[in-house]
């Protein structure tokens, strides 16, 4: 994909609300399909999953980082990925004693623009797939997360909360016939 | 639960003012999801691009909405060739940064307008296969036009094709020739 010779340093950008109301579109199309907030939850996270395994791919190809020490490294980046996929600045914070869990805050989030949940649909999770993405692009480099929404603004809350434990280290598993 | 606490909706917020950019990696991905999503559920390319317009649908009525408030101040097109001229300029702009290339008008029937863009922001990162045949996933901006249209009472059928980059053909319905046909007369 990438021509040689040609580096695109700057990503070229778009109007976020395509963006959003491509987003919403897929989301309402979910619901019709599905039926069911749920099943909606487990799909966004799927295709979250899918977009992250490619999205790390794209982030360490633009940022050339080293590999995280630990959980305030990996946290950093997740929030800098945050910075220049979405436009937004989480801040990062709560963190557990063990320094293995952390929570983003969101005060602004452009995929949530123009969104209101009705009553119905209170059990769904409107922003899955950023917790699909984390999982992914996360175990792409080896570190096994989990991520669940704390707090939701479009459920009333004061501010969205996004919150990421480690769970463990990945090993690299050796091709079988080879030591 | 939330009965007692006055609960601000979203019509109170001010109007965004659409300014904000976010990453085409990010939105390319998100698209590439889409058409996934949609290619489990159909097993035609033409069904496909019906689910994707359909997307785009979706989008477009919302977006219509969005530019008259913020753009036009309320005042909505009420003129065919207005209303095309919106589109390949305002929305073409605001979605996807730059404007159509050219809007034409086809030489043998008065129903039919061409909007030709000579690369389609959404299919960027797409490479078709050949299995897929004419597979065009600019469907979705197909589907955006067809749902201002259809939103903005010009009901018309938009089909893309693979011509001078990607073509949108717009097919409008006989009661909106007439209709503007009687506008210009007045």
């Amino acid at each position: 994909m990438a021509r040689p010779g040609v580096r695109v340093a700057d990503s070229k950008k778009i109007n976020s609300e395509l963006f959003t109301l491509t987003y919403g579109a897929l989301v309402s199309q979910l619901l019709k399909d599905y039926e069911n907030a749920e099943d909606v939850n487990r799909q966004l996270d799927r295709m979250g999953y899918n977009i992250g395994v490619r999205i790390i791919e794209d982030f360490l190809a633009r940022t050339s980082t080293a590999r995280c020490t630990d959980m305030k490294d990996t946290a950093e980046k997740i929030q800098s990925a945050f910075k220049m996929y979405l436009g937004v600045n989480p801040t990062v914070t709560s963190w557990s004693p063990a320094s293995d869990e952390f929570s983003l805050l969101f005060d602004q989030n452009p995929m949530t623009e123009f969104v209101e949940l009705p009553e119905s649909c209170l059990s769904l999770k409107y922003c899955n797939l950023f917790c699909g993405i984390i999982r992914g692009a996360c175990e792409m480099v080896q570190l096994e997360v989990t991520s669940w929404f704390v707090q939701d603004s479009l459920k009333g809350d004061p501010t969205t909360e996004l919150r990421v434990k480690f769970v463990k280290k990945l090993e690299d598993a050796m091709p079988a016939g080879e030591d | 639960m939330s009965s007692l606490k006055l609960k601000t909706t979203i019509l109170d917020r001010s109007i965004s003012k659409g300014k904000n950019e976010v990453s085409l990696n990010g939105f390319a991905l998100l698209f590439s999801e889409i058409v996934q999503y949609c290619q489990n559920r159909v097993s035609t390319v033409p069904e496909l691009q019906a689910k994707l317009s359909e997307f785009g649908q979706q989008v477009g009525i919302r977006m219509l909405d969005l530019l008259i408030v913020r753009e036009k101040n309320g005042k909505r097109e009420i003129k065919l060739l207005q209303i095309l001229i919106f589109i390949k300029s305002t929305v073409w702009k605001s979605l996807f940064g730059k404007e159509a290339d050219k809007l034409e008008h086809a030489n043998d029937d008065d129903h039919t307008y061409y909007l030709i863009e000579k690369e389609s922001l959404v299919n960027r990162f797409i490479s078709v296969p050949k299995d897929k045949g004419n597979l065009n996933c600019a469907a979705f901006s197909a589907g955006i036009i067809e749902g201002i249209l259809n939103t903005s009472n010009f009901p018309a059928k938009v089909t893309v094709h693979w011509h001078k980059g990607t073509t949108y053909m717009i097919k409008f319905d006989e009661s909106v020739i007439v209709r503007d046909k009687q506008l210009e007369g007045r």
